[in-house]
């Protein structure tokens, strides 16, 4: 099957240039995997154009925006979120265990992995370069303030932040507040506010 | 590496794609596909194993490739001379994950939690231990010999720092502790502020 993906390829350096061949590297990988049968090319196919196209920040927007306007499911998802997530469908690897952690006037979250870069993939898809970067693991736990500021987002110091470090297998999904004025919106439109950086807890809306 | 100085600032990218290259969709759905996949404490253990000055340089998915590549000789499934090559040698093998049955497996909610109470509970007051396995562990460095509060208890979760090892799931209780910030970090951290991390019972002690 084609790899119908070949516009978007353009190599981005981050301040760590991959070696040259390193394409080459993978597809002589993936040549010799499949030439052994133990991997399927069509399955290599499916798995990109789900994680491409199928799991998003969009799911956890939808998320969000329900629980702002359905107090119900708002409760289910802060007792349980792994099973009020999963009633919008959205299940998989890396949300087996899900927690979701609700922005106040007076609480500001911000999720991270330190270790790794575990990351809630069926509600907000696969991470950003930044979330997975050296800084960003090594500096929310004890620049929090510091961090934010760089994303634009400066809080009062009456805010508490509090920092969730996804050292074991539960993954965290920021609840932002409601913005204000959007008393007459629809769920859709509410979720079109939601931003990925909002459910990290790197920006509020 | 969490409280690390010198790596910089944070540098977020507008408009960022999933992907920045092909051989990054590849190497993902390699990894997902391949026949190493399963345990993922053995596939964090790998990516730590890649020594730490090399590591700091490499992208994620530079690391994943590096990780896959050494556990496709671990497990057996190609030789050093196959990879070098490319050729493959010896019969041909059957697929693990087939495209029919990718979907279903991608969609597949499956759990970490095993049987097993803790001796802790919320509120409680518990000290991580001053602990320095060489080998994987889950216990960050910053929270060593500190003292939290546990706030929420999980059940028994599956044990990574056995499980990387292929010591089996040795399932032991986990609780989500919260420290002050000034507890980790001394004066400089916001009075009120405070990290929550998630460890399991082997880590605690009562303080």
């Amino acid at each position: 099957m084609a790899h119908d993906h070949h516009d978007h390829d353009h190599e981005h350096n981050h301040g760590q240039a991959p070696p040259s061949d390193i394409a080459l590297r993978v597809k002589a990988l993936e040549s010799l995997l499949v030439d052994k049968g133990l991997v399927d090319p069509a399955a290599l196919d499916a798995i990109v154009d789900h994680f491409e196209h199928k799991v998003g920040p969009r799911n956890g927007a939808r998320v969000v925006a329900k629980s702002w306007i359905d107090p119900w499911f708002r409760a289910r998802l802060l007792a349980d979120a792994t099973a009020a997530i999963a009633e919008l469908g959205y299940t998989g690897a890396q949300g087996e265990h899900m927690r979701a952690v609700e922005n106040t006037p007076t609480v500001h979250n911000l999720v991270v992995c330190t270790l790794c870069s575990c990351y809630p993939w069926p509600v907000l898809g696969l991470p950003p370069v930044w979330y997975k970067s050296n800084a960003y693991r090594a500096r929310a736990v004890i620049d929090p303030r510091g961090v934010l500021a760089e994303f634009g987002a400066v809080l009062p110091d009456e805010v508490k932040i509090r920092v969730w470090d996804s050292t074991a297998e539960l993954r965290y999904l920021v609840i932002p507040e409601r913005p204000a004025g959007t008393e007459g919106l629809n769920e859709e439109s509410l979720a079109a506010l939601v931003t990925r950086d909002g459910m990290i807890g790197t920006a509020r809306l | 590496m969490g409280g690390m100085h010198g790596l910089g600032s944070v540098a977020p990218e507008v408009d960022e794609p999933v992907f920045h290259a092909d051989w990054e969709r590849r190497v993902l759905a390699l990894v997902i596909a391949s026949p190493t996949r399963g345990n993922i404490d053995a596939g964090r253990h790998q990516r730590e194993s890649i020594p730490g000055p090399a590591c700091l340089g490499m992208t994620y998915y530079e690391r994943w490739l590096a990780a896959l590549r050494a556990m496709l000789i671990t497990g057996g499934f190609v030789t050093e001379s196959e990879l070098a090559t490319g050729v493959a040698q010896g019969p041909k093998a059957t697929p693990r994950l087939g495209a029919e049955a990718t979907p279903a497996a991608l969609a597949r909610q499956g759990s970490y939690l095993r049987e097993g109470t803790g001796a802790f509970r919320p509120g409680d007051r518990v000290r991580a231990r001053n602990l320095h396995p060489a080998g994987h562990t889950r216990l960050p460095r910053y929270a060593r010999g500190r003292v939290g509060v546990v706030e929420a208890c999980h059940g028994a979760h599956v044990f990574p720092d056995t499980h990387a090892h292929g010591g089996g799931e040795d399932p032991r209780p986990l609780y989500t502790v919260r420290f002050a910030a000034r507890e980790l970090w001394g004066p400089q951290a916001a009075a009120r502020d405070s990290v929550s991390l998630d460890l399991w019972e082997p880590y605690l002690e009562p303080a």
